[in-house]
């Protein structure tokens, strides 16, 4: 566990009733490094962003996120200290035109000029996106809802980005684009990613360090190509 | 049929009221999934307060300005103080907090102000003005009108066009993405029912000098003509709740002008009935179903 991590996690405890899903994870998350966090459907990783980003209170434990114990932190302030999560499913609202939903992503920023610059960006880097501006989004395919929700982070110039799952449902072509891009994305920006998946290949490919979860514990974590290599513990957790 | 035209006219306007006031329970549907039956009494408490004001200054506006700041303030006082505290998980629980909304909010008009007609005043003449020998509409009328245009024009713009119309609106479909980006979904519920409670009261000092005047229940049969419309219109669409408003309107002014007006709240009823049980999801119910 280094202490220059953007996001350290100790102890984590947390669950929707009397019994944790999540039983003292520990986990550290590099500035610009991609975390790939893996495991079978049931592992606990949606609980785990839905705990950091402050949807779930844990029962006890601690997130640091740059330094600061977020603690008691509003899910509604998160953004605002650089923390987006995308999550499962992909939250696009359907309701709500493509612009619109783009634009819901950096309303929370003071600095309204870089938010339309960055809106401006996110409309060159997914140029389906710029072609259905006034549609809505439940008029949207699977991988243009999914460039739909990761715009929408981006929108927000986040410096850590949680990801649920962005491969489910998607074309395996889709899913190579989009880990393609989340690649690009921290070679040029300095983006740190915590992506979850079961898509246990593709997240490996593209992540720096892999975490393996089962039945809410951490049971392996390493740089990605060790795990990748490591035949027994696939066999044992990741199933192939 | 100069008749016709002036009953024409008169439904219009009633209906812009119906319109306005199931407008109001269209943006608090949607904000909240619950339908407001207390949003006819605390409009009434919004016309009695406007009444004390312009009592004790003698100014009509004065009165008019603190009837929508009340009925803005109650709106939010509803939601802060009543219905956050109410388990959602039962439809039900609202709908009966709100009728006992109603209970109390009459009770304590009637005891402070008593529960008498009191005469309500209106800022231009009622008496309809000719054009060419047919009477049709009076100064207030058209003051009716233009108001009620200002409020649909302006909560569309607000809705529409503003950022804090876009955080309400992405409240009220995604609380919980919209949390996460940043919006206080609460805060925009709150602003969602002080808007709603506001143009309700607004709604209630154009109608109540048309009918009997002020009293605790003078709202009540406004509000099953609004929720009518707003069945008609769908709930869940403001266009539709202002269209519905006009057909409700219309056909109360049809009814009593050639049938009689014993007869209106039993065409209202009639009417929702009918929407009910033939197109339960209103006349303007979107095509596409909810999907996130
Ligand atoms: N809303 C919920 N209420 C109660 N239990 C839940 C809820 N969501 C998930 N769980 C339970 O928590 C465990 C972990 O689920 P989840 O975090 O969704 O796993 P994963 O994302 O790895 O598939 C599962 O046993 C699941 O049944
Ligand atoms: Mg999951």
């Amino acid at each position: 566990m280094s202490a220059d991590a953007l996001l350290a996690v100790h102890g984590l405890v947390a669950g929707y009733g009397a019994a944790p899903v999540l039983h003292a994870i520990d986990l550290s998350v590099p500035p610009g490094a991609i975390v790939a966090v893996v495991g079978a459907n049931g592992a606990g990783k949606t609980t785990l962003l839905r705990t950091l980003s402050g949807m779930l209170r844990p029962a006890a434990g601690r997130i640091v996120l740059d330094g600061e114990d977020l603690r008691g932190v509003p899910v509604e302030q998160l953004v605002r200290r650089g923390l987006a999560h995308v999550p499962e499913g992909r939250g696009v609202v359907g309701e709500l035109t493509v612009d619109e939903n783009l634009r819901l992503g950096g309303l929370w920023r003071r600095d309204r000029a870089d938010a339309a610059r960055a809106l401006d960006e996110v409309y060159q880097l997914f140029e389906p996106l710029a072609r259905r501006r006034r549609h809505l989004g439940h008029q949207l395919s699977g991988g243009e809802r999914q460039m739909l929700a990761l715009g929408r982070a981006l929108v927000g110039r986040p410096r850590l980005l949680l990801l649920d799952e962005p491969s489910l449902g998607l074309a395996p072509l889709v899913v190579a684009q989009i880990m393609a891009l989340l690649r690009r994305l921290r070679d040029s920006t300095g983006l740190t990613v915590l992506l979850v998946e079961q898509n246990v290949r593709s997240a490996l490919s593209v992540a720096d360090q892999g975490v393996v979860m089962a039945l809410g514990r951490v049971v392996a974590a390493a740089p990605a190509a060790r795990l990748r290599d490591d035949d027994d513990l696939r066999h044992a957790y990741l199933g192939f | 049929m100069d008749r016709f035209v002036f009953l024409t006219l008169d439904g219009l306007s009633r209906g812009s009221v119906y319109a306005a006031s199931a407008l109001a329970l269209v943006l608090i549907w949607r904000a909240a999934r619950i339908v407001n039956f207390a949003q006819g009494a605390m409009a009434v408490a919004a016309a009695y307060v406007a009444h004390s004001v312009t009592s004790a200054t003698g100014s009509y506006w004065l009165g008019f300005l603190a009837a929508v700041v009340a009925g803005l303030l109650l709106g939010a006082l509803v939601d802060v103080a009543v219905m956050r505290l109410v388990d959602h998980r039962s439809p039900l629980n609202p709908v009966i907090v709100a009728l006992g909304l109603v209970l109390l909010i009459q009770a304590v008009l009637g005891m402070v102000y008593g529960n008498e007609y009191r005469p309500a005043e209106t800022p231009f003449r009622r008496t309809a003005l000719s054009v060419g020998g047919v009477a049709v509409l009076s100064p207030f009328d058209l003051f009716v009108f233009a108001t009620i245009a200002v409020v649909v024009v302006g909560l569309a713009w607000i809705f529409t066009r503003t950022a804090v119309g876009l955080r309400m609106r992405a409240a009220a479909f995604a609380p919980e993405v919209s949390r996460l980006l940043g919006v206080n979904v609460g805060g925009m519920l709150t602003l969602g029912w002080a808007l709603a409670s506001g143009v309700g009261a607004l709604a209630a000092m154009l109608v109540v000098p048309t009918e009997l005047g002020l009293h605790p229940h003078a709202m009540d049969l406004v509000f099953v003509s609004a929720f009518t419309a707003a069945v008609v219109g769908g709930l869940d669409s403001p266009p539709g709740a202002v269209v519905g408003g006009l057909l409700v309107g219309l056909l109360l002014s049809y009814v009593s002008g050639y049938v009689g007006s014993d007869l209106t709240p039993l065409a209202v009823l009639a009417l929702l009935l009918a929407v009910l049980l033939v197109r339960p999801a209103g006349l303007f119910a979107p095509v596409a179903a909810r999907q996130v």
